[in-house]
Order: C-alpha cells, then structure tokens, then sequence
C-alpha cells in the first residue's frame, strides 16, 4: 500500500529574470569590416588579383567572420541576424555599384564634350571646318517623346479607368488586362516595325516622319501607363468613392473630382517612369523616324533624329580623329548625347516628384 | 423639407443571396429612427438600400418598393444620383476627401455638382453647416487646412456637415459613433437631436444606450439562423421597445439575455 506524501505545490524557486544578454560591442561589425578588407588584401598583394577580387574576397571574409564571433559571443539568433543584415547589404551594393560606375563614366567621358555649340548647333555643315552638335537629336528626343506621351497618356488613364471604375471584372475587362500584359512584353523593334508599315501603307513607301516614332513609341507606353495607373486607382478607397455618392454626384464627376485627384501623385509617377522607358529607344525610331543632320521642328513632315539613334550612329560612324590616336569625334559626341539624356530623364524625374508632392493627399498639423 | 418613408415587403439581394428579407416600416418625417441588431444582420444593408448606395456594390440589387413621399424610389424612371441628393448618408468611418481642405470638404457636394456660386454665399453655406455640425468654432480659424489633420470625432462631424451642406430631406447614419470617444459620441447625438427639427434621421447603431437616447422610434433586425436572411423583427416607439417590447426575442436582445 502507497501512502500518498502530501506534496504542497511548491514552485521552483525561479530563478532571476535576466534582460540582459551577451552583446557584441557597437564597433564590432567596423571592426571585421576592416579587418576583412586586410585580410582580402594578402592575395591581391601577393598573387596580383585586381580590385574586384579584393572587393568580393572582403565581403566573403566580413560575412563568414561577423556571424561566427557573433554565434560565440551572442547565441544563434545573434549569428542569423549579423548574417542576413551582411547579405542585404551586400545585395544593395551589387545594385548601386554598377549604376554608380555606369553614371561616372558617362558624367567623366561625357563632360568634356559639353558646351553651348554642342547644345545649339546642329550635325548640319557645309564644310568640313564648321563645329557641330546635338541641337537637332535635343529638339527630336523632346518632340517625338512629347507626342508619345500626348498619345499615350489620355489612352491609357483612361483605359485604366475603365478597367477600375466601369470593367470591375468582367469579360472585356479580363481581356483588357490580359492583352495589355502581352503588350508589355512587345520587343521594341517590333512596335516601331508596326509603325514603319502603318504609315508606308498610309502614306507611300519613301514615308519618314517624327510622328511615326511617337507612335511605335506609345505602343510601348500605353501599357506601363496602364498598369501604373491601374494600382493606384486601386488604392483610392471606396468609402471616398461612396461618401461621393452620397453626396449626389455622378459616376464620372466623381472619377474626375474625387479618384483621379486622389491618385494623381501616383499616376504622375507611372507616367514619368513610363516616359523614361521609351526615351533611350533607338531601334523604333531608326526605322521610322530616319535618321537627318537637320533641325526638324515640324514632326508631321521630314525625318527626325533622336538621341538615342544620334548616340548609335555616331558609335557606328565615328569618324577619324584630329590627331593618330586621339578620340575620335564621333565616339565624343556620342558621350556626350548619352550624358545628355541621362540629365533630361533626371530632371523629368525631379519635374514629376514636385508635381506629386503637390497634389499628394495633405495630412494637415 | 423632411420627409417620411414607407418601406413595403423589400428583398435585398447581394446577387443570388438573399440578406434582408421582407422588411416593411414607416419612417416617420422629422423624427429619429434607429435600428439595433446583432452584426451581420442586414441593418446596414437595409440603410443602404433607402438611397441606393445598395446598388453600387456589383451583382447588389432589391426586390419591393420604398416610398419616399408616394414617389417610389426603384421606379425605372428615377435616377440614384437624384435620389442620394435629397437622402444623405454618413458612414460609419469618417471619411472626409483627402485632398481638399476643411472648406472644400464641406462644399463638396455643391463643388463637385457643379453648382455655381459666389463667394459669400458659398461661405454662409460652410459656416452654416459647421455650426449645425457643432465643429464651427473648433475648426473657423483653420478653414483652410486639409480635413484629413482633424481628429476622428471631428472628421465625422466634418462628414455630417458635409452631408446636411446640400440640404437632403433625409439623413441616413450608419453607427457614426462606432468609431468615436465617449465625448464625440456625445457630441454627435447632441446634433442629432438638433438636426431632429429639420431632417428626418434614420441611424443604425450596435450601441442600445444610444438609440435609447436618441431615436424616437426604434426597429430590431435578426437572423432566424446562421446563414439566413436577416428581418425585421419588432418595429415600435422606442420608449415601448425598451420598455415593454411586444417579442420576446426582442426583449431577450435589449436586456442581453441574446439567444
């Protein structure tokens, strides 16, 4: 027979609840980084390995090294943490190092070339001594980007409202979404192959205008324009939508007045972002727009060149240099085309920032 | 201005499924009706389907008819956007638009139908209104900051104001205090006993103290079970609902004993 010994539920005694807990110091991961950076230098010393090498070799040593001190001295929580922090960084490096180096090439090559004749005179001369420019690939690029962004523009907000405000799911509607995927997809030469055939059958087989590459161009940004503007309607919550209603007002006064403004910050964006994409496209435009040396305002009539097809023949057809060995005029003027470009996207960007800080929905204090 | 309205056997389907099912009632004109029930019940569809907000969500449409001074309201003929001008809604969260500021809010329903106006009239409307919302002297100095920088209880009074800015008939509420502090709630019903003179008020509420305050007539909505339409249970004066309802589901409801 077991006699049961009367147990008194007595707790353990608990023992203190520490917060604290083992921590590299602050200057740890400074530390491993330079330590790192040493330690990848013996074999570029010793056995000539370049600067990419070095770099790779570093960040190898930083991301084996961090997290095992961190797994002595913090636990294995600790080592994760060090470790995915090292590999985001490392990650956002790999994307900003080739842009970085990209942009400083085409600043440090392009630069020189820069100046008020480059800027304002054309590649048109009658004699050989005569300077020349991207005056007529400057006005071209703004042109033919601008008459894009006027067909393209209305087309595909209004589209988008469609698919949002009236489509809501249906069959049209799937097919519309499903049709514009495809269109993102669309090579570029094979819009400005459409557009190269539209208006030869229109207008005959020597047929070369600025509007045409407008045209293959809002081919490629009907459908970003689309899509951009699509998720941001989608944001708009419905209760704007239906405190609108209440009030009376109809459907399309309260798309106009009450969606479209509320989502303006973000079209904007979608439209910059879309314009920034056919800007630097050649190949459409070689085909349609042709290729002159001429300053051509009138983009109903006459060929166009652009910057883009500037910066392509101009590589093609460099030309011979001054001196045996020097640069060749060709490959500056290029250079300097690129250069160019690079700051009119930037500054439609800056434009297009402004305008959605503008009309971003105001939080007030 | 204010007007009754008279509900006769109304289906409410959110497409092939039935939510609220033969709900018939008289909204009496200049008074406040209120309708408790537990959620999910249909109170809210039903309130929407007085201005036909219903119809805005795809497949959503009635069966039956709603009278609003012998015009019926689902009649081929009649345009919804005619009808949410003179029966006004204020949801349950506020919901001022974000890119105007406090003074355009409030005109917000003149502004955005277009109608013109000259200045000073357009300001005698925007003080008028906030003062009938109880927000004038709270916000006067700052009219022309946005509306979405009021607090939560100013914002909804914002939206009330917006509402009676184009002078509805009817003003339908949807719980516009389930979001609120005790203080703006209290605010809030101290304009609707204001706005009792003038508009006839129809407010849901999950909150029973509230209607019990407010409203002087009051209608309870069930479900018979889950998965069932739900229905108008009881339909009284307030003071009789609260006091000495005429069904025991009702009763069971009002004094917590659900079920």
């Amino acid at each position: 027979m077991s006699t049961v010994t009367p147990t008194t539920p007595v707790r353990p005694r608990s023992e203190a609840v520490s917060f604290t807990a083992a921590k590299l110091p602050r200057f740890a991961p400074a530390l491993v980084a330079v330590v790192a950076i040493a330690a990848a230098a013996l074999p570029v010393l010793f056995m000539g390995a370049g600067a990419i090498t070095w770099a790779v070799l570093a960040g190898i040593v930083y991301l084996v090294a961090l997290p095992l001190w961190a797994r002595a001295v913090e636990g294995s929580r600790g080592a994760t943490d060090r470790l995915v922090t090292g590999l985001v960084w490392a990650a956002c490096a790999v994307a900003i190092v080739p842009l970085v180096s990209l942009l400083w090439t085409v600043v440090d090559r392009g630069l020189p070339a820069i100046n008020t004749t480059f800027l304002t005179f054309s590649m048109y001369r009658t004699d050989l001594d005569q300077e020349v420019g991207i005056y007529h690939a400057l006005i071209g690029t703004l042109l033919i980007t601008l008459f894009a962004a006027l067909i393209s523009v209305p087309i595909g907000i209004m589209a988008a409202i469609y698919l949002i405000e009236y489509g809501k799911g249906n069959r049209l509607a799937r097919w519309i979404t499903f049709l514009v995927d495809v269109m993102t997809g669309i090579p570029s030469i094979v819009a400005g192959l459409f557009a190269f055939a539209l208006f030869i059958l229109l207008f005959g087989p020597s047929t070369r205008m600025g509007f045409g590459g407008s045209v293959a161009l809002s081919l490629l940004m009907i459908p970003i324009v689309v899509r951009s503007t699509e998720e941001m309607l989608r944001l708009v919550p419905d209760e704007l939508r239906e405190a609108s209603y209440a009030l009376g007002v109809p459907k399309w006064r309260t798309i106009v007045k009450v969606v479209l403004p509320t989502a303006l910050g973000g079209i904007v964006t979608g439209v910059t972002l879309s314009i920034a994409r056919v800007v630097g496209e050649t190949a459409p435009l070689l085909l349609i727009a042709g290729l002159t040396t001429r300053t051509n305002f009138n983009v109903f009539a006459e060929r166009m060149t652009t910057l883009p097809v500037l910066i392509f023949t101009q590589n093609a057809n460099p030309g011979i240099a001054e001196t045996p060995g020097g640069i060749r005029p060709g490959i500056e003027i290029a250079w300097g085309g690129a250069l160019v470009l690079i700051v009119i996207v930037m500054l439609l960007n800056i434009v297009a920032r402004t305008i959605g800080a503008i009309f971003a929905p105001k939080t007030g204090h | 201005m204010a007007k009754s309205i008279t509900v006769d056997d109304l289906d409410i389907y959110y497409g092939d499924f039935l939510a609220v099912q033969g709900v018939s009632m008289t909204v009496k004109a200049r008074s406040v009706t209120a309708f408790i029930g537990p959620s999910g019940c249909g109170k809210s569809t039903f309130l929407r389907s007085l201005n036909r907000m219903h119809e805005v969500i795809p497949g959503a449409r009635v069966e039956g008819k709603v009278m609003v001074d012998g015009q019926s309201l689902y009649d081929s003929a009649v345009d919804p956007v005619a009808v949410r001008r003179q029966i006004g809604m204020v949801f349950q969260r506020p919901n001022p638009f974000p890119t105007m500021s406090i003074y355009d809010n409030v005109l917000a329903g003149n502004r955005l139908n277009s109608k013109k106006m000259k200045k000073a009239e357009a300001d005698d409307i925007v003080e008028r209104s906030l003062k009938g919302a109880n927000l004038w002297n709270e916000v006067k100095d700052r009219l022309g900051k946005p509306g979405m920088g009021l607090s939560g209880g100013q914002q909804q009074r914002l939206c009330i104001a917006r509402a009676i800015a184009v002078e509805p008939q009817v003003l339908l509420m949807d719980e516009p205090c389930s979001a609120l502090d005790p203080i703006s709630t209290s605010a809030i019903e101290d304009l609707i006993h204001e706005l009792k003179s003038e508009y006839t008020i129809v407010i849901v509420t999950h909150n029973m103290q509230q209607a019990a305050r407010v409203s002087d007539e009051t209608g309870f909505f069930n479900l018979k079970a889950a998965g069932q339409p739900g229905h108008l249970v009881e339909f009284n004066s307030t003071q009789k609902m609260f006091a000495n309802p005429d069904n025991e589901a009702t009763e069971a409801y009002i004094s917590g004993r659900f079920g």
